[in-house]
């Protein structure tokens, strides 16, 4: 009854491609802005911020780079803490090396830097598919964690790769706080979803999953496999890179090259499959699966009255992520989006059956 | 000269340890075509089930004999192993019949974690031994020809002899017999081959277990020169490379690919690893492969891959 | 038949030879199209009429001989130069885009005649001002056009592979259209279908041909289309050319009778 597209009739293209054709998923949206700007820095208490709500915002945004690496472009990476990696120290560099460099304006570099790594790391994607390129991403991976631990010059000279970044500030605002990081994070984020999203319901976005489907056939259309795929790694490494850089500045304040590991990489890589791949809207589920779920399954024993130690909840925590990716991959492997856009279309026909 | 020859042969030797990890991928990958990145836990939990095994049967049943032990908790591992490997096919494989191959691979990350998980737990995670008798003591070769010798570990010759025994068998064993050839003919198809008959579940369950056994001996070795351990999942990692530039569908290929990143890693660590500021050999094999994968992308033995349209 | 005046020689393929390993699959093929005409290519199952359609389109690469197209002489053809000179084709085993939409699969055939770049289409924006969104709808107004044509409107929006078959096939045909074509290369287009599906196919490649002019060369097993609808006949036969004419000289030749009978090779 109420989730209807009853009366609205589109007259036009640009109405029906918009990005919410339907009303009540505007109104929806809206009422979720109002939320994200206004009630949540309201009512929402420190520790939510800091635990939950700024590592969600970041990751899901490391989440949608990867997603259009791998959901929409089809090419595996298994090194996305890597470009996490590039983004956070080289955003630090040109803070640190620059005088009155703007939170902005490294972020941005942080992300352009990752771009020209993705993209180098991307060139043999276009010999090799499925699991060599996984192998090829690997490379990326365990090369940056040392490079980073050992070449002092990418690290400015400190040990071990230890960073430390002073107070920021936007436009002479404080990003201090963490409801000022919050909203930082989210306005970045926001902005860079949008983007995302323009450029997978388009041109490119079409290419990408040509490139997926059927590489071929993408061919004989006259798409370019190097413009395609390199494109997915830009652009994709970007926003991954854009991501670290706000992990590392905003959430972490502090880091060494272990932050961006190889469990990272293998935690973004289920956030996309759990969330659903080929999916924006996915992406954000699968960050908000991952963040939420180690802090349920810390809470659920004090909820039993059963005690475990710590190790066992980590142990038990392996477990779980295991068993759901498999899970997940059997029975819905469009993921949490696919879950989503069901329960949309009953909600269509409710109260009707059918 | 001497020093020269040492680092070969322990370069050599570990490679043999990496081609023995490898050779599991390549069976899995040969017999059903899916991507056993699970490979490295599988090591991991088989060691574990042998290690504590070893110290639980004599706890439990009084038994002293060390060797008959050893037996004991090797036929208990083994068996551990062919469950894990009926309840993967059971639970997973079985349910991801003919999907591509990029999800059976995510699958098999989602089994890493799991088996990561329950061994741990089931076994515990701090570091124990495995002593199943092999001569620790190092020997010298060549002493007439080389100043001092070349100092070789009794330990990992042994270890080369019964991966290259394994290899030999499992060799053997894809070439000539019925089962190998229906395991081939899995690989190939996987619908195709249920159309005529072959049992799919069944033939997945074999070659599993036999995966599962071939990690079991990988872990035992290993395990019995570092001691069993989370980290052997890391090293376990590193076998990827070796199928890379061995060619995922070749035996022989893991072997000698094993060899090459075995020498590769410990002769640049030493002779370029000084240039680099140290510790190259985190990624070196992986470089390796990379460089590999863009000049001949199956490997030095493996089978070219043509797009049909 | 076709209704425009056949023109002149359009497409001419020269001693082409391929082969795959050890296999030989085309020896010394040579034929030509001329404009506007519909070109059909037949032969028993395994006698090299799609790889001679993938030489064409640049999928595979013969070992010998030459491709002439528009009077450039090609030793190696490039799928996208290949497209970029107007040839498009369909595919025996539909390599249809499957996570995709109708719409854009055939969408993506516009993808040569798409222009904005990048950050154009990162910044798209229903407020005027953005050439990427008006771009996006005057390509959606081309390939709505071509979903007319082919009465597929109710599916625009389905994923493509929750279709039937036959339906699929006209997705395929679309998406080949959207490049407009000078050169319609066909695999098998009817394979598959039923009498009436079969003759609604055969009327949207007429019309195609009618009304575009577009040449058409169709890989074919059904005689009696081909016998319809062709102006000349190519027959293939274990990677020879053993024919080449009108439908009725190849009706009545005997090499081609004893092809399709069957006799000891």
């Amino acid at each position: 009854m109420l989730y209807r597209e009853n009366g609205q009739f589109k007259i036009s293209y640009r109405a029906d491609q918009q990005i919410f054709p339907i009303v009540q998923d505007r109104w929806v949206f809206a009422l979720l802005l109002v939320v994200a700007f206004i009630a949540v820095p309201l009512v929402a208490p420190e520790y939510l911020f800091r635990a939950v709500l700024i590592p969600f915002l970041i990751l899901s945004l490391a989440a949608i780079g990867l997603n259009i690496l791998v959901g929409y472009c089809g090419q595996i990476s298994l090194g996305t803490g890597a470009f996490m990696a590039v983004g956070a120290y080289a955003a630090y560099n040109f803070t640190v090396r620059i005088d009155g460099m703007p939170l902005l304006a490294a972020l941005l570099l942080g992300g352009l830097s990752a771009t020209i790594f993705g993209v180098l790391f991307g060139i043999p994607s276009l010999r090799i598919k499925g699991l060599y390129l996984a192998v090829a991403t690997l490379a990326a991976q365990f090369f940056s964690d040392w490079a980073f631990q050992r070449i002092k010059w990418l690290t400015n000279d400190s040990s071990s790769g230890s960073v430390s970044v002073p107070n920021l500030s936007v436009f002479g605002l404080p990003v201090e706080s963490p409801v000022q990081k919050y909203l930082f994070c989210l306005m970045v984020v926001g902005v860079l979803a949008l983007l995302a999203k323009n450029l997978v319901r388009g041109a490119i976005g079409r290419e990408w999953m040509a490139m997926r489907d059927m590489d071929v056939a993408a061919a004989v259309i006259g798409i370019r496999p190097m413009y395609a795929k390199l494109t997915a790694f830009a652009v994709s490494s970007f926003m991954v890179g854009v991501a670290g850089a706000l992990w590392g500045f905003v959430h972490l304040g502090s880091w060494e090259p272990a932050a961006f590991s190889i469990d990272r990489s293998f935690q973004l890589l289920f956030m996309i499959i759990i969330g659903g791949l080929g999916s924006i809207l996915g992406s954000f589920f699968g960050a908000a699966f991952i963040v939420i779920l180690p802090l349920v399954l810390s809470q659920i024993p004090q909820w039993f009255g059963i005690p475990i130690s710590t190790a066992t909840a980590s142990h038990l925590e392996l477990m779980i992520f295991g068993a759901l990716i498999v899970f997940f991959l059997i029975v819905e492997p469009h993921g949490l989006a696919r879950l989503w856009t069901i329960g949309k279309e009953k909600l269509r026909l409710w109260p009707f059956p059918h | 000269m001497g020093f020269f020859l040492e680092t070969l042969f322990g370069g050599l030797m570990v490679g043999m340890l990496y081609s023995l990890i490898a050779l599991g991928f390549v069976l899995i990958f040969k017999a059903s075509g899916v991507f056993n990145f699970a490979q490295g836990a599988m090591v991991l939990f088989a060691a574990l089930a042998m290690a504590r095994f070893a110290e639980w049967i004599p706890a439990w049943t009084g038994l002293a004999n060390k060797a008959l032990v050893n037996v004991l908790a090797f036929i208990v591992a083994c068996a551990i192993m062919i469950v894990v490997a009926w309840l993967i096919e059971k639970l997973v494989l079985g349910k991801l019949v003919n999907q591509e191959g990029i999800t059976l691979l995510m699958a098999t990350i989602g089994v890493t974690y799991f088996l990561e998980g329950i061994g741990q737990m089931l076994f515990g995670n701090d570091i124990y031994k495995i002593d199943i008798g092999l001569p620790k003591e190092p020997i010298f070769l060549f002493e007439k020809a080389f100043q001092g010798g070349v100092l070789v570990n009794k330990e990992d010759l042994a270890a080369a002899v019964i991966a290259a025994a394994l290899v030999a068998l499992l060799a053997l064993f894809f070439q000539k017999t019925a089962t190998g050839r229906a395991l081939r003919a899995v690989a190939d198809d996987h619908q195709a081959a249920q159309s005529i008959g072959i049992p799919l579940a069944r033939i997945w369950v074999i070659v599993w277990s036999v995966a599962g056994i071939v990690a079991l001996v990988a872990g035992i070795i290993w395990g019995s020169k570092l001691g069993v351990q989370f980290s052997l999942t890391l090293v376990a990692l590193k076998a990827l490379p070796v199928v890379i530039l061995g060619g995922l569908t070749s035996i022989p290929g893991a072997i000698i690919g094993g060899l090459i990143i075995g020498v590769g890693e410990k002769l640049s660590e030493i002779y370029l690893g000084p240039f680099f500021g140290g510790g190259i050999e985190v990624w070196f094999a992986y470089v390796l492969a990379l460089v590999f994968l863009l000049v001949r992308p199956q490997g030095l033995f493996g089978e070219k891959i043509i797009d049909r349209v | 038949m076709a209704a425009r005046k056949i023109g002149d020689v359009i497409l001419a393929v020269q001693n082409i030879s391929l082969s795959f390993g050890g296999v030989k699959a085309l020896t010394d093929i040579s034929f030509d199209v001329r404009e506007h005409e519909v070109r059909a290519i037949i032969g028993p199952n395994g006698a090299g009429k799609s790889s001679m359609l993938n030489c064409i389109n640049g999928v595979y690469q013969p070992q010998q001989g030459a491709i002439t197209f528009r009077g450039k002489t090609f030793k190696h053809m490039n799928s996208r130069q290949v497209a970029e000179m107007g040839v498009a084709r369909t595919f025996q085993n539909l390599a249809l885009f499957k996570g995709m939409s109708v719409l854009d699969n055939i969408m993506t055939g516009r993808n040569l005649k798409m222009k904005a770049n990048l950050l154009q289409q990162a910044f798209r924006n229903p407020f005027g001002f953005s050439s990427a969104e008006r771009e996006e709808i005057a390509q959606r107004e081309q390939v709505e056009r071509i979903i007319d044509f082919l009465e597929i409107q109710p599916y625009r929006k389905t994923p493509v592979g929750r279709m039937p078959y036959g339906l699929q096939k006209r997705v395929d045909l679309g998406r080949a259209l959207a490049m407009e074509p000078t050169l319609l290369l066909l695999d098998e287009p009817m394979a598959g279908m039923n009498v009436e599906e079969k003759q609604d196919m055969s009327r949207f490649i007429l019309d195609v041909n009618d009304e575009f002019g577009t040449t058409i060369v169709l890989i074919e097993h059904d005689m009696g289309v081909v016998m319809d609808i062709s102006d000349r006949v190519v027959v293939l036969d274990y990677g020879k050319k053993i024919g080449d004419g009108s439908p009725e000289d190849v009706r009545a030749n005997p090499d081609v009778i004893s092809a399709y009978l069957g006799t000891a090779h």
